[in-house]
């Protein structure tokens, strides 16, 4: 089981927490405008990088506030959770090895 | 309905490491496979055996069938609801009726039946349709009673004083198992004899194109010529359509799995739960073999978290009260790529003369003769098999979904 840090609650165990996928995904600011291809990206298309990747997680057993994670997707290691946006370094590392 | 039950102990196959040659890589191959599973193994001998392409390459980062054609539970059926996925399901399963005939060995398919755990009124409901939908589609299937349950498997707790009593089951009796690894080897085997050359420890690391067209693949051993390229990678295909420049719409879940140390034969069938993730059967030799949900995280570990097994334990236990006896022996994980309709892609893709066979998420084992056979022929004609055509990347643009979160068991 994962050691999760809630910004607001401290460390808690991954079973009070539940998963919310790739974070940084805004919704389109014109819907309307977007073309099918558009559409079936923002719909079902995610990152999916072996690697570090930035993710929400909701505290649903606890403070029941979101939040995101940066985690390494081949140790399972999170090196740090944030409220808000991403910090400076970038979400740039799609596919690293 | 057949059982392991008197089969006795049966003759274990040639040493695996004679069952095909280990060729080095050649400089160029009409057509290169990506991923040396079941899905790629199968794949390859339909191309030599069906349509007659033997300089083929099948590449395979690790071991063969290594990945998680070692790792699944080895559940057959295909009572799956819609029709796009009954078609390709009950091909496959049409195909391992006469699997050991076709590629003469033992793969222990044993047609030992599959119940389907209904647990809730809507679950009754669900079950009922996919019972007349498995009908009309000429799939075998019957709705059954918890007293029929229990006939079926009389090791089963149809008590109504659980948390989630037994409201009844499907039942498809043509379901069954069979012997991971010599399936795999079975397919390896025929398809080396045809001329498939079958590369180990050979890592893709890039691609090489010319213009819109893939010429090539990039590997730890070398630069090899490919006329096409197909990828059956499961939860790696995203590293590989990233090298490629393009995306599926897949996320790659930790799926774990775990036997019980040997027993006698107690377990006559197949029992899978939706409700409460468990799916439990009783290999040849004897361990008691059970699955649970994917973890909810993205992973490639090829491990996953205590408390899925922890659940997926207590469910197991409930049903089956004998188990509580029973010990772990193992436990481990693979990594299933998974789409948000749980149904598979398999076709063309952006870069001309590159295929994809992905996206099979938990259930990619039952699919190996069927995947193989459609994917074959969408590589070698250059277009999809009717089977695969509905699963085309398209469908996520175009919004005509296969939306098989019910039948297909663990939760996606």
């Amino acid at each position: 089981m994962l050691m999760i840090e809630c910004p607001h609650c401290g460390v808690r165990p991954e079973g009070e927490f539940t998963y919310g996928g790739q974070a940084h995904v805004p919704y389109p600011e014109d819907p309307q405008a977007l073309t099918d291809e558009e559409w079936a990206q923002y719909l079902f298309y995610r990152d999916n990088p072996k690697g570090t990747f930035r993710e929400r997680w909701v505290h649903s057993a606890g403070c029941r506030k979101w939040f995101n994670a940066i985690r390494d997707t081949r140790t399972y290691d999170i090196t740090s959770t944030y409220l808000g946006a991403a910090p400076a370094e970038a979400n740039s590392t799609q596919g690293a090895q | 309905m057949t059982t392991a039950q008197g089969s006795g102990q049966r003759a274990l196959p040639p040493h695996p490491s004679f069952l095909w040659r280990n060729p080095d890589p050649r400089n160029s191959y009409d057509v290169v496979i990506v991923g040396g599973g079941g899905h790629g193994l199968a794949t390859a001998y339909y191309l030599a055996k069906v349509h007659g392409i033997t300089n083929v390459a099948v590449l395979e980062r690790g071991w063969l069938a290594g990945g998680n054609m070692a790792r699944n539970t080895t559940i057959i059926r295909s009572n799956y609801l819609w029709d796009e996925s009954a078609a390709i399901y009950e091909k496959s399963l049409k195909l391992w009726e006469g699997l050991e005939d076709e590629l003469g060995y033992d793969i222990f398919f044993s047609q030992r039946g599959v119940l389907n755990l209904a647990h809730t009124l809507q679950d009754q409901r669900d079950s009922v349709r996919r019972v007349e939908a498995n009908r009309l589609n000429g799939v075998d299937a019957e709705y059954i009673s918890p007293e029929q349950v229990k006939e079926v498997c009389p090791i089963i707790n149809i008590s109504q004083d659980i948390r989630y009593p037994v409201m009844g089951a499907t039942y498809q009796p043509r379901a069954g198992i069979a012997k991971h690894d010599w399936v795999a080897w079975g397919y390896a085997r025929r398809a080396s004899e045809l001329g498939v050359d079958l590369i180990q420890n050979c890592e893709v690391t890039g691609f090489d194109m010319d213009g819109d067209r893939v010429v090539g693949v990039r590997t730890t051993r070398g630069n090899i010529k490919a006329g096409r390229v197909a990828l059956a990678a499961a939860g790696h295909t995203s590293t590989l359509t990233e090298l490629a420049g393009f995306r599926v719409p897949i996320q790659s879940h930790p799926l774990q799995a775990l036997v019980s140390e040997l027993h006698e034969m107690i377990h006559p069938t197949v029992v899978m739960s939706n409700h409460v993730h468990v799916y439990v059967s009783q290999a040849h030799k004897g361990e008691l073999v059970m699955g649970a949900g994917v973890d909810s995280y993205n992973g490639y570990g090829q491990r996953g978290s205590f408390h899925v097994i922890e659940h997926q334990m207590s469910a197991a236990v409930e049903l089956f009260p004998a188990f509580s006896r029973a010990h772990l022996l193992r436990t481990w994980g693979g990594i299933v790529d998974v789409t948000l309709d749980a149904s598979p892609i398999m076709g063309l893709t952006p870069v001309d003369g590159m295929y994809v066979d992905c996206g099979w998420g938990t259930g990619g084992f039952k699919a190996v003769p069927g995947a193989g056979f459609a994917f074959a022929h969408t590589i070698a004609n250059n277009e999809p098999h009717e089977l695969n055509r509905p699963y085309s990347l398209e469908r996520f643009v175009t919004g005509e979904l296969i939306d098989e979160h019910g039948a297909a068991a663990v939760a996606h």
